[in-house]
């Protein structure tokens, strides 16, 4: 069916979502990578229609030498690499056990998978309020049950606190996820092994594990990405604070808060390239799946 | 998996698999207990699960001081308007990628793909002054078009995927019967097309309404989506549980309802096809 007259038509039919995501990339990286090179402080007096300083790399040295460069680095690291050893580790554990049959499992699965389609201010704010405020939290009433003084989470274990929110929205993604691939492997194989005696532990680890192997690769591909711009559950939370500033929230407060959008967008440009890296590899694993 | 099982071990699975959902579930389930209670019950020590007086007055206050209804309306605006907009770019891109393939076709798709991975910080000061040229700034309008950018790769592909899945013998098929390309179109592809595309909204539809960074950094008072809302009650002012509850039950609880539907969607759509 592919003729010349079905070509050309087709060509059509791409060009509107292929011009506006053309459009949506290379305005704002090119506007980004111009402020980049320029000195651009608006609070100062620079302006657009009066033109701005070229000064070079030095808005790249400068948010590299600066002091809140390496720890936002990292928080970044912390966060992002605490949650995905949650997620992933516990995802496997909950994606197992749904996998069994249990009576209710329609209604467990529908429990567990609902923190995902929780709008990130509200499990920051539900986590930041009702349950790690130090006084009425509800984590506070257990502390004080067990007669234990009450912690302030957002301030004593900041790291960690963001880390349990941003675990609690995104454990469901990575439990259906895994629970996905964990149904499509072949029954028979575990029921040979089982029938050669093959116990539950060496079942896992040479059976399933290296059944799930793709899938976790994709959950932690995917999570990257969404998790180096985590963004709400810091806002309304520390605000950035208490050692939990990413290089998300840094370039941020750059750009909106001291108004520096010089400086900021060099930040910027080096999200981009951190972004890309991760990037490269699950498009590897999405383009094979495509010339299936 | 068709294997026999004993009652007893069943009971343990049950049991633990039914512990583990309830923890999971417990804030979302706190955050609905406490809207109904008083202020005072919602910080009560300890804690309060049936042994109070149900109020509903939370949420006449929310809506009464907040205007709720705007922020509700700005959220279905913008959830809905981006989706649909982007069903409309999207569905012919998808369309001839799936049935008139070209070497480039993977080539195009990866790179739509890629364009998701652009981090929005490293772009928001751009956006931010062409919303200031164009008068964009906190009209919904403007969040229209971002969050239709923004999950116009994620529609294409789950479309995509979709569309591939329609056997195109079936194209064949009716062209023998004299179908012309109008009649294939509207009597044969587009009933076996709508089972994906109605999943392809819905879980856009749920992705742009949990939007929270363009919606916060690019409205104000105006435009403001369910997202900003809640996140003003972060000031100290705000801090009352029971309306902080009510307020979250009001934003979440359309979209759970939704959530649930598109469970295996989800699946799909979050991972470009890479896992079905």
């Amino acid at each position: 069916m592919a003729t010349q007259h079905s070509r050309s038509a087709a060509r059509l039919m791409m060009a509107p979502a292929v011009v506006l995501l053309l459009g949506w990339m290379l305005v704002p990286l090119t506007l980004t990578l111009f402020f980049s090179f320029k000195k651009y402080l608006p609070m100062r007096g620079d302006s657009l229609e009066r033109g701005l300083d070229w000064v070079g790399f030095d808005n790249y040295v400068r948010f590299l030498g600066s002091s809140s460069f390496w720890p936002s680095v990292q928080a970044t690291l912390v966060i992002v690499g605490g949650v995905l050893a949650i997620t992933v580790i516990l995802g496997i554990f909950l994606a197992l056990l749904l996998d069994q049959p249990f009576w209710g499992q329609g209604i467990v699965r529908i429990l567990v998978i609902a923190p995902f389609f929780v709008m990130p201010t509200v499990s920051a704010l539900v986590w930041k309020n009702m349950f790690m405020d130090p006084i009425n939290g509800i984590l506070a009433h257990l502390w004080r049950f067990f007669g234990a003084e009450p912690v302030s989470w957002l301030s004593d274990a900041s790291v960690q606190s963001i880390i349990l929110i941003v675990s609690w929205q995104w454990l469901p993604f990575a439990t259906l996820i895994l629970l996905t691939a964990i149904q499509s492997l072949d029954s028979e194989q575990l029921e040979a092994a089982e029938m050669d005696g093959a116990p539950p532990v060496k079942r896992f680890f040479y059976i399933i594990l290296p059944h799930l192997g793709r899938a976790i690769t994709i959950v932690i591909l995917i999570q990257t990405i969404f998790l180096l711009s985590i963004f709400a559950e810091i806002f309304v939370t520390t605000g950035g604070a208490f050692g939990t500033r990413t290089l998300t929230y840094l370039i941020f407060q750059r750009v909106i808060d001291s108004q520096n959008i010089g400086l900021g967008s060099a930040g910027g440009v080096y999200a981009i390239i951190l972004a890309n890296i991760v990037a490269i590899f699950l498009m590897r694993i999405v383009g094979k799946n495509l010339d299936q | 998996m068709a294997r026999a099982i004993t009652t007893q071990r069943k009971v343990i699975i049950t049991a633990a698999a039914w512990a583990v959902g309830l923890l999971i579930f417990f804030p979302i389930y706190w955050t609905i207990l406490t809207s109904f209670k008083t202020e005072a019950q919602a910080i009560n020590d300890p804690p309060l699960f049936f042994n109070f007086d149900w109020t509903l007055e939370n949420y006449a206050i929310v809506q009464e001081r907040s205007n709720y209804m705007r922020y509700l309306w700005n959220s279905v605006i913008i959830a809905g308007g981006s989706t649909l907009l982007g069903i409309l770019v999207a569905v012919p891109a998808a369309w001839s990628m799936a049935f008139v393939p070209s070497k480039r076709t993977k080539d195009i798709l990866l790179w739509m793909l890629s364009t998701k991975m652009l981090p929005a910080v490293g772009v928001l000061y751009p956006i931010s002054l062409i919303f200031v040229e164009f008068n964009l700034l906190d009209t919904r309008i403007g969040l229209v078009v971002v969050l239709m950018l923004i999950n116009l790769p994620i529609i294409v592909w789950m479309l995509y995927t979709y569309f591939r899945e329609i056997p195109v013998d079936i194209l064949e098929a009716a062209r023998m019967d004299g179908a012309s390309l109008r009649e294939e179109i509207l009597y044969v592809l587009t009933p076996m097309a709508i089972p994906g595309i109605a999943s392809t909204i819905l879980l856009n539809f749920i992705l742009a309404w949990n939007e929270a960074f363009w919606t916060l950094n690019l409205t104000a008072a105006q435009a403001a989506p369910l997202t900003a809302f809640i996140a003003s009650y972060s000031s100290p002012e705000g801090l009352f549980f029971a309306k902080l509850s009510a307020a979250s039950t009001m934003a979440i609880a359309p979209i759970l309802i939704l959530g649930w539907f598109s469970q295996k969607q989800l699946v799909r759509g979050l991972t470009f096809g890479a896992v079905k």
